[in-house]
């Protein structure tokens, strides 16, 4: 790892940072993939999120599809944990609740390969500040 | 619609992998830190969180600002940059949840208040209870130094400055700063009386700037978009957002970030979903074991600093525990007042003794020995508690029982004259009866309770014998026709 020397060099990897991660989900991009973000803080884990992460790693490989599977902090539905939220290229993220490798399973055959919604979606009830 | 909640301090949590800095990065992380190593000097951005009106939102609630040019101004050839990762208000987990989903945020805070106050050393405090968090703060930590956001010269100027952890073991009393700061020194967890402050004489005696977890998180955003846009949210004397940890009886539970001003009702009803199982709200604990609750009546207060302390409650940490018409407030204070008694230092004997006493008044009143007198006393005792203590654990530690005691005394009544609790928590004060009438004498209860305290011939009415029964409430459950009931 290159240290970062100055204010300049930071903007300019905060820049193609941003480019790539938001070419993730942008519909025809040649980096466009489906991602799957589990939240993996205490609260999640201790619901079970961990074989869920495993099992979305797992599945969405042998059934031959491409994605990226990460994990992340706290999603704040902790009645609801584990929560997973997907984004398909060019659509909106989905939050799902309630997840477990059955409701796994459902999510990958039914929203991720045909685009239906199942069950479980928590609408999303916050905005963010974004920094710049 | 616009959304109730507003995310600055949980703006990464759930969505960027805590674990990579480079997302960390993607999300103009560290940023803020490069901003001022390069551009502003250290007064200018004091002056940023200064004017962004930005309070401590680890309960105090002091002007964050004016805490950073304190310490810079104390002259000191080592300072110190604390961060205050206790948490040990009962039911709280809001900057467990910013360590595990942003910990960046708060390093690169520290960073800047180490460049702001002149400190080249971090320490965070935080419980060993939370292995996770203390997890990812470690790899934050290792790839910060490895970007070079940590350690000498960094970002290219001059300034140096590195973090350290420092674990606690998980009592109450070491989130108050100064036993903080002693539990850190390797000397017993105990308060010693402020001035001097910690921003004078903390660590090793040397100039230590203590915030919180939540603090740090939100001075980034500070000075990334401005102290004007953030002053611009929030209520007249209390700026920003403030993070709650909803808890209790309400549909959903969880994390909830609002600007403040928000109120009561918009949180439990809006965004918590309301009381589950469609009962009715009753109040609701702000502040932990230090706070009071918030009823029916202040649903609709802005939720402030101010507010909540005028409303005979306080801020506190961000803990919000809900109760509905189940809940026995006499039991709730009770519940509060066994928790501080457990968690005292005993330094001082008024928070030591004074809250023992209190607990046992409580007691004898939950157990349907209390007499009026007793109300008075539970009154006036707090109120020593509250003016002889050395530190804000004693200091707070009456509030649970004043503020019921000031919006239920009704409960406290029906304890104390006519020995019923109406929510029907308080077992000594229950008796289980069996309607002779509903009763057919099918035996069920009798087999099922563990005491054997029911009696009564097959066909025939049965009886409960007051003086066996254990309150259990297996024969309520187990029969079929509705005849047991409670008196
Ligand atoms: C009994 C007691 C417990 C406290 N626990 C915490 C805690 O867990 N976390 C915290 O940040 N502050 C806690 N505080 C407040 C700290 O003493 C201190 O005011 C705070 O860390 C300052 O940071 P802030 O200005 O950013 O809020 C506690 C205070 C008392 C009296
Ligand atoms: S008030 Fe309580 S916790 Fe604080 S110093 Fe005195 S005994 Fe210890
Ligand atoms: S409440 Fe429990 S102990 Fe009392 S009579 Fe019923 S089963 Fe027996």
């Amino acid at each position: 790892m290159t240290k970062i020397t100055s204010l300049t060099e930071l903007k300019k990897l905060r820049d193609s940072l941003k480019e790539k991660m938001e070419s993730y989900s942008l519909l025809d991009h040649p980096d466009s993939i489906i991602q799957v973000k589990v939240a993996m803080a205490t609260c999640g884990q201790a619901s079970g999120a961990r074989p869920v992460f495993d099992y979305f790693k797992e599945e969405l490989e042998k059934r031959n599809i491409p994605a990226m599977v990460t994990q992340t902090g706290c999603m704040s539905y902790c009645y609801a944990e584990p929560t997973i939220e997907v984004t398909i290229p060019g659509k909106n993220p989905v939050v799902f609740g309630f997840v477990n490798t059955r409701k796994a399973d459902e999510i990958i055959e039914r929203y991720i390969r045909k685009g239906e919604l199942p069950d479980g979606v928590i609408p999303v009830n916050y905005e963010t500040v974004i920094s710049q | 619609m616009k959304q109730k909640q507003l995310r600055i301090a949980l703006r990464n949590c759930g969505v960027i992998d805590p674990e990579r800095i480079e997302d960390y990065i993607a999300k103009d992380g560290y940023l803020a830190l490069g901003k001022v190593l390069t551009e502003l000097t250290p007064e200018a951005t004091i002056e940023i969180i200064k004017k962004s009106g930005l309070r401590g939102r680890g309960g105090g609630g002091f002007p964050t600002g004016l805490k950073w040019e304190i310490t810079r101004k104390v002259h000191g050839d080592q300072k110190y940059v604390v961060c205050n990762a206790d948490e040990g208000d009962p039911g709280a987990f809001m900057d467990r949840s910013v360590l595990e989903g942003d910990p960046h945020s708060v390093l690169e805070a520290m960073a800047i208040n180490g460049y702001c106050t002149g400190a080249s050393k971090g320490l965070v405090y935080i419980r060993a209870e939370y292995p996770l968090a203390i997890e990812r703060l470690k790899i934050a930590m290792k790839q910060a130094r490895e970007y070079g956001f940590l350690g000498d010269q960094i970002l290219g100027t001059g300034f140096c400055f590195d973090i350290e952890i420092r674990y606690g073991a998980g009592a109450f009393v070491c989130g108050e700063e100064t036993a903080l700061i002693h539990s850190m020194e390797g000397l017993r967890g105990e308060p010693t009386v402020k001035p001097p402050f910690p921003s004078e004489s903390g660590y090793l005696g040397k100039p230590s700037n203590v915030n919180n977890v939540e603090t740090y998180a939100n001075i980034p955003v500070i000075i990334n978009k401005g102290a004007d846009w953030f002053a611009s949210i929030g209520s007249a004397k209390s700026k920003g957002t403030k993070v709650f940890a909803l808890a209790g009886k309400i549909n959903n539970v969880g994390l909830v970030e609002v600007p403040m001003g928000t109120t009561l009702r918009e949180v439990i009803y809006e965004i918590g979903g309301g009381i589950r199982d469609g009962k009715a709200f009753k109040a609701a604990q702000t502040g932990g074991p230090s706070g009071g609750c918030l009823t029916v009546k202040h649903l609709d207060i802005p939720i402030d600093y101010d507010n909540l302390i005028a409303a005979g409650s306080m801020m506190g940490s961000g803990g919000m525990i809900v109760m509905d018409e189940d809940d026995c407030m006499v039991a709730i204070a009770k519940f509060y007042l066994e928790f501080t008694v457990e968690e005292s230092c005993g330094k001082c004997s008024p928070c030591r003794i004074g809250n023992k006493r209190l607990f046992e008044i409580l007691e004898k009143i939950t157990q349907g020995n209390g007499i009026l007198e007793d109300l008075d006393k539970l009154k006036n005792l707090g109120k020593v508690i509250i003016d002889t203590s050395l530190c804000g654990l004693g200091q707070s530690s009456p509030n649970p029982v004043l503020s019921t005691l000031d919006n239920f005394y009704d409960e406290y009544i029906d304890h104390v004259t006519y020995k019923k609790c109406k929510s029907k928590v308080c077992k000594s004060l229950m008796t289980y009866i069996i309607d002779e009438e509903k009763c057919i004498g099918c035996t069920l209860c009798a087999r099922n309770c563990p005491v054997n305290a029911i009696s009564g011939e097959r066909k025939q009415a049965h009886y409960i014998d007051p003086e066996k029964c254990i309150k259990c409430g297996a024969c309520m459950e187990k029969c079929k026709f509705n005849a047991i009931f409670i008196n």
